[in-house]
């Protein structure tokens, strides 16, 4: 199908050329007898025109992707700061529009208007000072406004305040080819210690069970946060680079093999009230819609239907690390703090898992766990 | 000089394989990076086939991937990731670093500024045998049993250290890094003997107020590089030790299939460090020839001077000195620093400044002239189009906050596709419609030229506008499928439209390619200055000679822009005319 697909545009392609080419030829007819390649005044006429038009197409183009495409985009954020973000990526994304609309008209205007004739002169206009300086102070003051801001907004998200680190709950995001787990600090908010080098049976992190932090660290594989409260994650991976990307909550971060690296929000709103977002309802009504009309293909073809989807926060992978990078995901499930708090609890510790399936726990006692400082790896990079 | 007397017997080796002369050698880089570019398109269009209509067998597939790559015709995972790095690897450094830069670079140089050759012509040869061999080195690992590289153009540690992690990280990944190596050698033999010539070179009168601006932005260029290839050329060796010599400079703390490995102490932020020291000036060697071969287009066709040719000269000195200090944009989320990322940040955004500069110059020299619209010119604008739109979502992606979100995301794909990918072919594509002519003495046919801008612009809004959405909500690069995740089902749609496109916008370079390459041979004779230009390039004949100049080299008396002067009858001064008596210089 698909190649008689292929075939029909390739030939469909070849017709196109052979009629362009043709109107090509057609404006040279009653042309001045140059046939030296070399464009003349109709050229010129045509070319000009074409820019003109050129420049409708971006912009019919531009309204077309707006109203068609603008839903797609991610919806409300379900964290504190993802309104700092989106509203910096509102600003950012008026100024581009009107800088791009602006600059494109200029451009393809003066194309059309000043296309060559037989007998134009052109103007000889070689510099002037006072547009240069136009042209770099605008840009001077409005970036400088676009850095304030976006610093302002950096600074805020990546350094957690003191008080607000009391009252965090912290949680590991371990990552490696391809899954994720995550490991809950506890009462204690001290993740007990962990290295590669103690993985062994269910110790899927390799924690170290020894360490008297360690005891309370619960591990699940599927991410629950309650909402209001801040969470700092700590991520780790245990083989290749991998980026914990939660795009609701305008959160990411990389999972570097041998050091600690760490991302902190505040989620907003609970999955349940997300499920009842007005977009969200709209998008996932859409979603269904074509996972129907898939499935109808795929049972046709006797394969089984899609599942239906609900709306779930997402983690996924977004730094290359293999072959099933494609599917390296965990689900996100913003409860309320109850709720939480009854899921959390329920759950056994790592300790008590460790217990059950083996004898007792060993003691680590030669090997030093070795976690980096992603700071300090930085200063010596610096160094 | 003996190269007035110079018709030493030319044998075809001499004269067309180990060529020492620039023009040979440029045309040498011009048809290898075309035909690399043909490679690295051609292997975007099947990952773009498997994103559109994921995991469905392919006849073509079959016969051009194998029943090893693609299984009944049905693209590999891992494959998929192959064809992606190689794609990459392939246009950013073979087709827009040498293919670019050295065509042109070699061309136009000793041409511009009145030189006979290049300061060093067995070096100049020695730096096109060795890029021919980097090509050779990387076309031969996609036929490696386990696959070419895999772990993105960026090569990132540990997986591209780890064949346990990935299969192309085996063989594939060596062959990468070898050929590389080798890249490097021969870019940096090229560089030096670029800056060498410029200063060296220059014939009475051409101050260096009076450079064509292409000469500016090949001199800053290969300043650049030989910044800053070097450091991909150690990040590389390093690379290399940590995967045969069990080394730790990247690597620590690995746990794989079952197994811990020995490293211990590394760090791959280190590698992402050193890549992009070169990995982001790397973008500006690629932008920067394509400005320069642009202005000058831009003004010889629009029968004007180029607006602010200072400006434009400071603006590209300020584009390549930021360039080296910015390489942290790309590594917000790397786990380095966040104050780090502040700084690079405000480096980042600085750039917009320069380059707003240089935009805004374009459209005013447009402005009240007298346009002449040939292809080169078409495609000129359409750089200066796509150059804008491509950078302004720059701000975006250059803001640590909002690149949070975006991070390896389409949104990011779209961004320097436009800005750096389809700007610098369109610089590739003006100047070899424009300097045609002077290479192979015949004209390229305009019609054709034509209908291949008119499609190649449409198609290449169509390719990457759309995907600034599919980016935004939230779809990551480099997935194989995305039907992993139903969020994603409402954007297939989107990238068929995507891949239609792609497919389009390819199959017209046929008409290019055919146009080419039937010029060459049958093309209508070109005149000594077909677009009735001011620079040296065009009082050479049109028959190459060796020195290029049959009798003393022309002295320069003007800068290069003088188009439409008043009190001259023609529209175009050459650098060669003395200044009449009484006559001013008008510009700064």
């Amino acid at each position: 199908m698909t190649s008689f697909l292929v075939f029909i545009i390739l030939v469909l392609i070849g017709i196109a050329v052979w009629q362009l080419t043709k109107i090509f030829d057609l404006t040279q007819i009653g042309g001045s007898s140059d046939n030296d390649e070399i464009a003349n005044d109709r050229d010129n006429s045509v070319n000009g025109y074409l820019m003109f038009a050129f420049v409708g197409f971006i912009y019919v183009f531009t309204i077309y992707s707006l109203y068609a495409w603008s839903d797609l985009v991610l919806g409300t954020p379900a964290s504190e700061h993802g309104k700092d973000v989106d509203n910096l990526m509102a600003i950012s994304m008026a100024l581009i529009f009107f800088v791009q609309t602006i600059t494109q008209f200029l451009l393809h205007y003066f194309a059309f208007k000043y296309r060559g004739k037989e007998g134009q002169k052109a103007l000889y206009f070689a510099d002037n000072n006072k547009l240069e300086a136009i042209w770099t102070i605008i840009p001077v003051i409005v970036l400088a406004g676009l850095i304030m801001y976006g610093l302002y907004t950096w600074n805020n998200i990546m350094f957690v305040d003191k008080e607000d680190e009391q009252d965090a709950i912290i949680v590991e995001l371990y990552a490696k080819q391809f899954g994720w787990e995550a490991r809950y600090a506890g009462d204690d908010k001290t993740l007990g210690k962990a290295n590669v080098r103690l993985i062994e049976g269910i110790n899927t992190l390799g924690v170290d069970l020894a360490d008297p932090a360690a005891q309370d660290d619960k591990v699940v594989t599927e991410l629950h946060l309650p909402v209001g409260k801040k969470v700092i994650f700590k991520m780790r991976s245990q083989d290749v680079l991998h980026s914990a990307y939660m795009p609701h909550f305008r959160a990411q971060m990389n999972c570097v093999p041998g050091m600690v690296t760490q991302f902190a929000f505040t989620p907003t709103v609970t999955t349940a009230d997300m499920r009842n977002d007005e977009a969200i309802v709209d998008k996932v009504a859409k979603i269904n819609k074509i996972r129907v009309n898939n499935s109808k293909k795929i049972v046709a073809n006797g394969g089984t239907a899609l599942d239906s989807y609900t709306f779930d926060y997402l983690l996924l992978c977004n730094k290359i690390c293999g072959a099933s990078h494609y599917n390296m995901q965990m689900k996100i499930v913003v409860d309320t703090p109850e709720d939480f708090k009854a899921w959390l609890d329920e759950k056994p510790t790592l300790a008590q898992q460790w217990k059950e399936a083996n004898a007792p726990a060993p003691v680590a006692t030669e090997v030093v766990p070795v976690i980096v400082d992603s700071t300090k790896v930085v200063a010596q990079v610096i160094k | 000089m003996s190269h007035e007397h110079g018709h030493h017997k030319e044998t075809f080796i001499t004269k067309y394989i180990f060529s020492l002369d620039h023009k040979m050698i440029a045309k040498q880089y011009l048809i290898s990076g075309l035909l690399m570019g043909i490679v690295g398109v051609v292997l975007s269009l099947f990952f773009r086939m498997q994103i559109a209509w994921p995991e469905e067998s392919f006849e073509i597939f079959k016969i051009f991937l194998g029943d090893n790559f693609a299984p009944d015709g049905v693209m590999r995972n891992d494959i998929y990731l192959a064809l992606v790095t190689i794609h990459g690897t392939i246009m950013v450094f073979f087709v827009l670093t040498a293919g670019l830069s050295g065509t042109f670079s070699n061309l136009l140089i000793p041409l511009q500024i009145g030189a006979r050759d290049m300061a060093s012509g067995f070096m100049n040869m020695l730096s096109f045998w060795l890029f021919f061999v980097s090509c050779i080195i990387m076309i031969s690992s996609l036929f490696v049993e386990s696959g070419p590289a895999s772990a993105g153009w960026t090569i990132y540690p540990p997986l591209s250290a780890l064949p346990q992690a990935i299969p192309g990280s085996g063989l594939g990944m060596t062959l990468w890094l070898v050929s590389m190596a080798i890249f490097i050698a021969s870019s940096l033999m090229g560089s030096l003997n670029y800056v060498v010539t410029v200063i060296n070179m220059r014939t009475k009168g051409m101050t260096m107020t009076r450079l064509p601006l292409t000469v500016w932005t090949f001199f800053l260029t290969a300043i650049i590089g030989i910044v800053s290839f070097p450091v991909l050329f150690s990040a590389a060796l390093l690379l290399i030790f940590d995967r045969s010599f069990g080394t730790s400079f990247f690597l620590s703390d690995i746990f794989i299939q079952g197994e811990v490995l020995h490293y211990q102490g590394g760090s791959p932020v280190l590698f992402e460090h050193l890549f992009w020291f070169l990995g982001h000036p790397e973008v500006y060697i690629v932008i920067l020839p394509a400005m320069g071969l642009v202005s000058e287009i831009i003004a010889t066709s629009s029968r004007k001077p180029i607006f602010g040719y200072r400006a434009m000269i400071a603006s590209v000195i300020a584009i390549a000195f930021l360039s080296t200090i910015v390489w942290g944009h790309h590594m917000f989320v790397s786990g380095m620093n966040p104050f780090l990322g502040s700084v690079f940040t405000f480096t980042t955004l600085l750039i917009a400044i320069p380059s707003a500069v240089k935009a805004f110059n374009w459209i005013t020299t447009l402005w009240k002239g007298n346009l002449q619209l040939n292809p080169a010119m078409l495609f000129s604008i359409g750089f200066v189009s796509t150059f804008i739109t491509g950078g302004l979502t720059g701000i975006i992606l250059g803001d640590s906050t909002l690149d949070i979100n975006v991070h390896d995301t389409y949104f990011v794909v779209a961004h320097f596709h436009l800005v750096m990918g389809i700007s610098a072919l369109y610089g590739f594509f003006a100047g070899v419609y424009h300097w045609f002519p002077k290479m192979f003495g015949r004209m390229l046919n305009k019609n054709l030229g034509y209908v291949h801008f008119w499609v190649t612009a449409i198609c290449a809004y169509g390719v990457f506008f759309p995907m600034h959405f599919i980016g935004m909500a939230g779809l990551p690069r480099r997935y194989y499928t995305n039907s992993a995740f139903p969020l994603f089902d409402e954007l297939a749609d989107v990238n068929v439209l995507i891949t239609i496109f792609a497919i389009v916008g390819a199959a017209f370079q046929i008409v290019f390619f055919w146009n080419f390459f039937y010029s060459i041979f049958y093309g209508k004779k070109a005149t000594q200055n077909p677009w009735r230009s001011t620079t040296l390039e065009w009082t050479t004949p049109v028959e190459h000679i060796h020195g290029n100049w049959p009798g003393e080299i022309p002295e320069v008396h003007r800068w290069p822009y003088d188009y439409s002067k008043p009190g001259h009858d023609e529209d175009f001064v050459t650098q060669i005319t003395p200044m009449k008596e009484g006559e001013e210089v008008l510009h700064h």
